[in-house]
């Protein structure tokens, strides 16, 4: 593709562990060979020049002039694409301009936020033309009162979260990814987190939104009322749509108020049934002001402590839990934490831990639990699995899974919302490797499955997972959904080959 | 050896709180803030403590000066290791004109009555940034001081110290007894083990008051007004080099 003019050459910062490594991922059109390339338009020369008369031009980029790996590869270097142009919209209008003219020319798009996600569903799997919401960033609004801040979709969670603090109010949701994900990204793929347990998931605290359809149309569900019951609840249908049923460009966002106190404790545990009784005796005797409940095994502290020089509190134990409290009253948080504490020692629940003394610890001991998914890639290739079981069988998947595989792999470990019952499993090798892969899927499909569990609790489905729906969802259900998917995009433009086991082209 | 050390622990708003002004500009909102203790002196109580595991000290008294809630900030030095607290209570709008000098003559007394052979603090407060009080106390004892401490060893009745200064390191010996400060590089504090947060609780606190020290904390100074910072302006951006270069030209800066 030859271009007719100048064009600026801008050069998008990265995440400094996709930017080393992107260069080596394996194109996933050869990864995957059995993926096949949908009848769409290849982009021409016409096609550029129409999208360069409706942006500027630094809202246009080709790979003429652009390094697009970035946008083309995943945070996890496990999924490229081949993507020659990105579009980077800055008004719902643009979008609207954008999905009319694609879709009546039968061009694919992969519509991408942050590119933190971990199933592939963020970047092209051919040459679909990549909508990054990047550029639509403000918060247009905060309203302390109702809680209620509109934000555009391309708004970075931690951008916002500081706005939000200096309205004494914070975010619903809080996840690793937040220095880089969007929040439109997180509401699209219905992301969860650490405080999930407290606030709810975003279909809770989503009032509003507005999504551009694949025609361009532009549907406003931006209403700011807590309460409203006059018809279908269409805004649902997109949150955690992963981009196939329309682009989010606009949140209307349901916040809680600013914790006054927030204590974080870190013990470390010597069986699984003490990691039972911890949990039942938190919920129980912290009540309201819990707001996450973590585990980690050891096979995961090691490898954070070790890959990212970082420092225990305690010394080795089978199992560690962070708990988080959250509340208005700092004495009467502290009393209620040091009487839950005084019974787990006094019993042997817990053998060791500590209480975070200031803001510093407590940032300390969440890396130790956030930074766990950064380790692990830093060993190779990781295989990761984020599921749904009930919770007395939390970790039990991790030991046959260990069981299963020998010495395969370098690790498997697990760690996760066990206040949820959501599991990550992970399992890491040098390379990507197939014998490693078949060993363990549809090993751990079935096994989640027979549990009546959820093979993607809070990942979403993107393109790595799509075959394995139907583990978790009836036949009918799956069929409805592709009802649906025809109804809001019967060309298929938005997000293709994501979500739905075999190809919508068939 | 089996020295007693006595450590000066400060309670300040936490060092990720975004301080804000109040509107009548007399001082910064502490009501309702989270509060920890000074990161430079939970270096110095890690310093006093790793001295007795290492059976240099035998006893670490952890002080602090200021309102009741001193007593966690106490709280925190025990589980960390400090054997016994010692708080002098000062409240309202007599702690809000407290200064480095109270501090210091509050120091040198309880050196006298509990024979103390090493006082640590941390070099400053990260409130005030005076950096005044090793000093001083130094100075009211007439003991030798050894400040911004990044490294401290113990040899026969003395202290060898590295120190942080401008033009590197510098390495002195000072004589027991002796003023050391404790900068940033001195060692990691340590998490206080839940076991050792449990038994703070049983330590002993000794409540005093300034007039048991004999120390006047009538203020010295009067606040006179204070302020929030000049906001920054905000940057432009451009879409190319070109334009930087233009702007640069228009500001008169190329």
């Amino acid at each position: 593709m030859s271009s007719l003019y100048k064009l600026s050459t801008t050069i998008r910062k990265l995440h400094s562990s996709a930017a080393r490594f992107t260069k080596n991922v394996e194109f996933t059109a050869v990864r995957y060979p059995y993926l096949k390339r949908g009848s769409y338009s290849f982009l021409s020369d016409r096609h550029l020049r129409f999208f360069q008369s409706i942006l500027s031009p630094h809202q246009v980029l080709t790979d003429e002039f652009n390094d697009l790996s970035g946008y083309n590869v995943d945070w996890m270097c496990s999924v490229r694409g081949s993507s020659r142009l990105v579009l980077r919209p800055k008004t719902t209008e643009e979008v609207g301009a954008i999905l009319q003219y694609c879709n009546a020319q039968n061009i694919a798009i992969c519509p991408q936020g942050g590119n933190t996600g971990l199933v592939g569903g963020s970047v092209p799997v051919f040459d679909e033309v990549i909508l990054s919401l990047g550029l639509m960033d403000a918060v247009i609004s905060v309203d302390e009162l109702s809680g209620i801040a509109i934000v555009q979709a391309g708004c970075v969670l931690e951008k916002l979260e500081t706005v939000l603090h200096l309205n004494n109010l914070t975010l619903p949701l809080d996840l690793g990814a937040k220095g880089s994900c969007q929040i439109g990204g997180n509401v699209a793929t219905n992301a969860g987190g650490i405080r999930l347990l407290r606030y709810g998931n975003l279909h809770g605290s989503v009032m509003g939104l507005t999504a551009v359809l694949a025609n361009g149309q532009i549907m406003d569900c931006l209403s700011t009322n807590k309460k409203d019951n006059t018809g279908y609840d269409l805004k649902q249908l997109f949150i955690g749509s992963e981009g196939t049923l329309g682009v989010v460009t606009q949140v209307a966002l349901h916040c809680p108020s600013k914790p006054t106190s927030v204590q974080v404790g870190f013990f470390g545990i010597n069986s699984f049934d003490n990691v039972l009784e911890t949990l039942r005796l938190s919920k129980q005797s912290l009540g309201e002001i819990l707001s996450s409940c973590e585990l980690i095994d050891q096979s995961s502290m090691e490898c954070v402590t070790s890959q990212l020089k970082l420092k225990s509190p305690v010394n080795d134990f089978p199992f560690y839990i962070l708990i988080e409290t959250s509340g208005s009253n700092a004495d009467h948080d502290a009393e209620k934490l040091n009487s839950l504490l005084e019974t787990l020692l006094k019993n042997g629940t817990i053998m060791d831990g500590t209480l975070a003394a200031d803001s510093t610890q407590a940032t300390n001991l969440w890396a130790l639990r956030e930074r766990i998914a950064e380790a692990l890639a830093s060993e190779g290739y990781v295989y990761k699995y984020d599921v749904s079981v009930p919770i007395r069988q939390f970790y039990q998947l991790v030991d046959v899974m260990r069981a299963e595989l020998g010495s395969l792999p370098i690790r498997c470990c697990g760690y996760g919302h066990l206040g949820d019952g959501n599991l990550h499993l992970n399992i890491t090798s040098q390379e990507y490797n197939t014998v490693l892969l078949n060993k363990i899927e549809p090993f751990v499909y079935n096994w989640v499955s027979r549990q009546r569990g959820s093979v993607s609790a809070e990942h979403g489905v993107g393109l790595k997972k799509r075959d394995y729906i139907e583990y978790t969802k009836s036949p009918t259900s799956v069929y409805w959904m592709r009802r649906m998917k025809k109804l809001f995009d019967p060309n298929n433009i938005l997000n293709p080959y994501k979500i739905f086991p075999g190809s919508l082209n068939d | 050896m089996s020295l007693r050390i006595l450590v000066g622990v400060k309670r300040v708003i936490d060092y990720a709180v975004k301080i804000r002004v109040k509107p009548d500009k007399s001082g910064v909102i502490t009501e309702g803030v989270k509060h920890s203790m000074n990161p430079f002196d939970e270096i110095a109580i890690e310093e006093a403590v790793r001295m007795k595991e290492k059976k240099i000290a035998k006893e670490i008294v952890a002080f602090s000066c200021g309102p009741a809630q001193c007593q966690e900030t106490l709280r925190t030095a025990l589980a960390m290791g400090a054997d016994r607290g010692i708080h002098v209570e000062v409240a309202g709008p007599q702690y809000e004109t407290l200064q480095p000098l109270h501090i210091s003559k509050m120091l040198a007394k309880l050196a006298k009555d509990e024979q103390i052979d090493i006082i640590i603090v941390g070099k400053q407060a990260i409130d005030d940034d005076c950096n005044q009080t090793a000093q001083m106390t130094a100075a009211l004892l007439d003991w030798p001081q050894a400040t911004s401490a990044s490294k401290i060893e113990a040899k026969d009745g003395s202290l060898q110290v590295v120190r942080e200064i401008d033009g590197g390191l510098e390495t002195i010996k000072v004589k027991l007894p002796t003023v050391v400060s404790a900068d940033l590089r001195l060692n990691e504090p340590r998490y206080a083990t839940l076991p050792n947060i449990m038994k703070a609780k049983k330590k002993p606190i000794k409540k005093l008051t300034p007039k048991d020290l004999g120390v006047d904390v009538s203020p010295r100074i009067q606040i006179v007004t204070v302020e929030e910072p000049p906001v920054r302006l905000a940057g432009a951006k451009v879409e190319n080099v070109d334009m930087v270069v233009e702007k640069l030209k228009a500001l008169g800066h190329a």
